[in-house]
């Protein structure tokens, strides 16, 4: 696990989120610094969501700690400070794409011109009188993908944002969250597609609730003595299968 | 943000002409079709045409809130704006905003298509019916948006109107004389808030005045509307499991 001294940016300590009678978040504790894109892989079901709703401070039903730049998550400052973007692209499907922009612009409080700056950025120029019903998929998620950068906020959770996009469009991505990062934004970005785990500075690798392991690509595969994340998460899977066994 | 809450509502309603259409003509229809239907019976018109003007409104955006909060709820954009800086009673203010001014039109023209087109006598009391008819619609929008939280699909939503909105229907008066309602059905009559409204609407065209009982039915609507509101309110929780 990866104790700093630093305070870091996201801080839980034996974090647990109670739903629908099981444990969805079982003791799960990091310290994440600031200015990096954080990858958060797991398969399917294993927590992902929860702890990023749990972050963003509309999930239920959580013990433990968790502190966001220094806050208790779900204070109200933290709504300034932080994006979210959900699974499905949370937008109004009758509005155009400039219309859910320009509604989340003023709930947000950024400034008009960035609605504008905002559409150019994540490539939907051209695009802006049509319906977000008329889209496709990948459209509608960088629609999505837009109304989290509008804030320009210091910490973005983004859901899954590059699943089921073309692998060119998801390079895309990725290297615009590179460039963010670079600008000082901490981006945590959940996947369960273990080849996109190259792009990030630091992994969390979630299974059934918990923390497999944190750190950075490089660092999981030498630790495991493998050449691919994939192969790390299996031998990781493997090893903690050991020790719970014994 | 209420304000921008508002017209983000009217915005979808404008995409969706075919919504806006239905919501004005089919009441004007409707009271066309009943005036042909007492054509001989002037009387029986004017008895069941001036609560229907209230009624139209609630019904209408009893379906509408509902169904537009439940697809606030269900398509992620409901948790996406309770992580942003808004409060909830933003969400609902917007909604009552957005929708008070649709009963607005939507009863100022019912009014005069019945008035005009129709010889149906409000007795100079028109701006007042438009009134309570708008304080209906309110009334129908909160509780859609309580009952919206019941409901997991659309189909649940919209058979929550029987539920909800129907029993107010047969209890309020409209049917028959509430003295003749057995003990307990007119307790339960008491207890719900279109009677009010229904009672104030038909003492308004038959030339009461804006004073007494009318302020006294108009007034409990009110409070009503602002309960039910509450109540809806209290279903938008930022933290979900």
């Amino acid at each position: 696990m990866l104790w700093d001294t630093e305070p870091g940016v996201l801080v839980a300590r034996d974090l647990r989120v109670r739903r629908a009678g099981q444990y969805a978040l079982d003791g799960v504790s990091f310290a994440l610094q600031r200015g990096a894109v954080i990858g958060l892989f797991g398969p399917s079901g294993c927590g992902k969501t929860t702890l990023m709703r749990s972050i963003v401070g509309v999930q239920r039903n959580v013990t433990g700690s968790l502190s966001v730049l220094g806050l208790p998550a779900g204070q109200p400052e933290l709504r300034h400070r932080i994006a979210y973007t959900t699974q499905a692209p949370a937008t109004y499907a009758d509005l155009t794409v400039h219309e859910n922009l320009e509604y989340f612009a003023a709930i947000t409080g950024a400034p008009a011109p960035r609605v504008a700056a905002t559409i150019e950025h994540v490539g939907l120029s051209g695009l802006e009188h049509r319906t977000v019903a008329s889209l496709s998929g990948g459209q509608q998620s960088r629609v999505s993908l837009g109304v989290a950068l509008l804030a320009d906020a210091e910490v973005l959770i983004l859901d899954e944002p590059t699943v089921g996009l073309d692998p060119l469009l998801r390079i895309e991505l990725w290297s615009l969250f590179r460039q963010l990062a670079g600008a000082g934004r901490t981006l945590l970005v959940s996947s369960h597609v273990l080849d996109e785990a190259a792009h990030c500075d630091l992994l969390v690798l979630m299974r059934d609730g918990r923390i497999l392991a944190t750190g950075a690509p490089a660092d999981l595969c030498s630790r495991t003595g493998t050449t691919s994340i994939e192969d790390a998460f299996i031998a990781l899977v493997r090893r903690g299968d050991r020790v719970n066994a014994s | 943000m209420t304000g921008a809450t508002a017209r983000r509502v009217l915005r979808t309603l404008r995409h969706d002409p075919r919504t806006v259409a239905l919501l004005l003509l089919v009441p004007c229809v409707l009271m066309g079709l009943f005036r042909w239907l007492f054509d001989n019976a002037p009387a029986a018109f004017q008895h069941i045409g001036v609560p229907l003007l209230g009624i139209f409104p609630l019904v209408s955006m009893f379906l509408v809130s509902s169904i537009t909060m439940l697809r606030e709820r269900r398509s992620g954009t409901l948790e996406r704006l309770m992580s942003m800086p808004i409060h909830k009673l933003d969400v609902i203010g917007g909604y009552a905003a957005a929708f008070g001014a649709v009963a607005v039109v939507q009863a100022g023209l019912v009014c005069l298509v019945s008035t005009l087109g129709f010889g149906l006598d409000l007795d100079g009391n028109a701006v007042g019916l438009v009134g309570l008819a708008v304080l209906n619609a309110l009334l129908g929008m909160a509780l859609g948006l309580f009952v919206s939280a019941f409901a997991n699909t659309e189909f649940q939503a919209v058979q929550f109107f029987p539920a909800v909105v129907i029993p107010q229907l047969v209890l309020c008066g409209i049917l028959g004389p509430r003295d003749l309602m057995a003990g307990p059905l007119q307790w339960l009559s008491d207890a719900l808030p279109l009677t009010y409204a229904y009672d104030g609407l038909t003492r308004l065209a038959s030339g009461g005045a804006f004073a007494g009982t009318v302020a006294a039915d108009v007034l409990i609507v009110a409070a009503y509307s602002v309960g039910a509101l509450l109540l809806g309110s209290a279903t938008l929780q930022r933290r979900t499991p």
